[in-house]
């Protein structure tokens, strides 16, 4: 697949992780994308805003290529460059097993597995054959701390993990994505099924956990992209209207489309 | 001033709210009866299922109570012979029931490893036009007349059986019990599929998102999901096995056999019935009123299957 030249909107002192590059994509005939292009940078927060339908959560699932898991979907050109491998993740030469490795995901509705708070974090490691008892155990420990639960479950790592409450579960669904070390994180809407409480502790976790992985965000909500993100794309209609600096963007918005929409005048 | 004659106009009678009920308000008479009516005939018809398995429960124990007036409790369940039409007769279920528990291990091991993998494969691997055309021939072969499994496994698989094992009797619970399994596998695989289907999508792709294969995703994930289901399919399995009748009664032999070795020709309680009640035996002698005895063995088997599967049902019910 050819691969189109970088995009230029790189920020000084940001290292590059990924590239999406004049990405086409097809559910059918529909056309989702369309020469979707944007940056996203090593160990920052990048959250994709934009009204439902815009093509946000099609974007997300392109990193992944969750894409392959359904028949009619179509990459159809461009491509999304990971660094420092230099690869295209949609070339078909790529394994979408071994991006998932690396890349791994939230999802909006907490669905942890009909097993254990144990099992749940420790799957991607079994996934990859893991069987040692006493590296599993670290990794499950330093992963629940990583998404600030080991607290609050330690003495019940046997229990059910749909035992938890909504916001307990979701942060399971975060250590279990960090349990394998990926490099990139990609959360969709993850508190759009939380309360106000939940929703705080998961935002303030995605901040904490920047230090540690790449950060990629749908949200609906521009006021959690402002509060927690350190870059902002805008898309509408499948198009990449507007990327830039959080602050940037709200605060001085460069098209009157973004302005439109992030002072609510439209969307 | 009294207290009575304090209290408040509105604990008076209701006649001084209003003048009575006007007519556009009022209960409508015939409307209230067509309702009645209809709930009498739903009701009459739930009532039924149920009359009729009471009845059924009151005829086997009734006439089983004859029979045991008779054979003490203790000679039916342990005794090692069942000789009812003998001069010198025995009656211990034990040899029947062997032949029931030997013809379904058999047919067990056939359908639930295969109906198993069969519903993984339907359900996880196989394409909508796979799934499209390979489902409707899976419940073709439950609709299969169990009398054409009967010589399907008589004269069919039993030769097939005798050239690998030749010693291998004409009549035997082996081929049967094989070819009950396959009469089987539809019920376990289309009752199991149904209940691995119905396992959310953000299940598999939760699985799918931390680098699982479709194979982890249907063994790790789908299948334990799915637990509930696959258990009450394994159930009815289970109870279709130890009421099937028709394949026993052509391809096992009929001769009551006190034997767990599936090479044997044996007898079940279902294919002993069959033979009494198409027998001349007199209504009313002892012989005859073996079968209710047997009969109600089997309706307690089938019975405590049932609560198993519903207990299962319970257990692992998943709040997805």
């Amino acid at each position: 697949m050819q691969i189109p030249t970088g995009y230029e909107a790189g920020v000084e002192g940001a290292v590059l992780k990924a590239d999406v590059r004049e990405l086409d994509f097809y559910y059918g005939a529909f056309h989702a994308l369309k020469r979707v292009s944007m940056p996203i940078h090593d160990h920052m927060v990048t959250s994709l805003i934009g009204p439902s339908g815009c093509g946000k959560s099609t974007l997300l699932r392109c990193f992944n290529r969750m894409h392959d898991l359904y028949p009619g979907n179509r990459y159809a050109g461009g491509g999304i460059v990971l660094y420092p491998d230099n690869t295209n993740l949609l070339d078909p030469g790529v394994d979408p097993i071994e991006v998932r490795m690396r890349i791994s995901m939230v999802f909006q509705k907490p669905n942890p597995f009909p097993k254990s708070i144990y099992e749940n974090v420790a799957y991607s490691l079994r996934v990859r054959g893991m069987r040692n008892k006493n590296e599993l155990d670290d990794r499950v420990e330093s992963a629940l701390k990583g998404a600030a639960l080991w607290n609050e479950v330690s003495n019940r790592l046997k229990e059910l993990g749909a035992n938890l409450s909504g916001g307990q579960q979701q942060r399971l669904c975060i250590a279990r994505a960090l349990a394998s070390d990926p490099e990139i994180i990609l959360f969709d809407e993850p508190t759009s099924a939380l309360d106000p409480i939940a929703t705080a502790s998961i935002e303030e976790l995605i901040i904490e956990l920047k230090e540690k992985v790449t950060i990629l965000i749908v949200t609906h909500n521009m006021q959690q992209a402002a509060r927690i993100s350190d870059f902002t794309a805008y898309m509408y209609l499948g198009e990449m209207v507007e990327f830039g600096v959080t602050d940037q963007l709200f605060i001085k918005p460069q098209k009157k489309a973004t302005e439109d929409y992030i002072t609510g005048r439209f969307g | 001033m009294t207290a009575s004659a304090s209290l408040p106009t509105r604990l008076l009678p209701s006649a001084s709210l209003g003048n009575g009920v006007s007519d556009r308000l009022r209960k409508k008479a015939s409307r209230h009866v067509k309702e009645r009516i209809i709930e009498s005939l739903l009701f009459s018809a739930a009532a039924f299922s149920v009359f009729v398995t009471v009845a059924i429960v009151y005829v086997l124990v009734k006439e089983s109570w004859v029979f045991f007036q008779v054979v003490p409790l203790s000679d039916f369940l342990f005794d090692t012979q069942w000789t009812p039409l003998f001069d010198d007769a025995h009656y211990g279920i034990m040899v029947l029931l062997s032949g029931t528990l030997t013809s379904s291990g058999v047919a067990l091991l056939v359908a639930i490893p295969l109906g198993t993998i069969i519903a993984i494969y339907l359900s996880e691997f196989a394409g909508f036009k796979v799934r499209e055309i390979a489902k409707p021939f899976l419940e073709l072969l439950g609709g299969v007349p169990t009398i054409v499994y009967g010589y399907f496994a008589l004269t069919f698989l039993t030769p097939i059986l005798q050239k690998i094992y030749p010693d291998l009797p004409g009549f035997n619970l082996l081929s049967a019990g094989l070819v009950m399994g396959i009469m089987i596998i539809p019920y376990v695989a289309s009752l199991s599929e149904d209940a691995m289907r119905a396992v959310p999508m953000a299940l598999r792709e939760g699985s799918y998102a931390m680098g699982a294969t479709r194979l982890q995703t249907a063994l790790w994930v789908v299948t334990p999901a799915a637990t509930s289901g696959i258990a009450s399919a394994y159930i009815l399995g289970i109870s279709r096995a130890v009421g099937e009748t028709m394949i026993l009664a052509v391809a096992a032999g009929m001769q009551p056999n006190l034997t767990f070795n599936p090479t044997e020709p044996g007898a079940t309680i279902t294919s002993y019935i069959v033979q009494v009640a198409l027998g001349d035996l007199p209504h009313g002698s002892i012989g005859y009123q073996t079968i209710f005895a047997a009969g109600l063995t089997l309706l307690l088997m089938t019975l405590a299957f049932n609560l198993l599967g519903y207990w299962l049902r319970k257990r692992f019910r998943e709040v997805y």
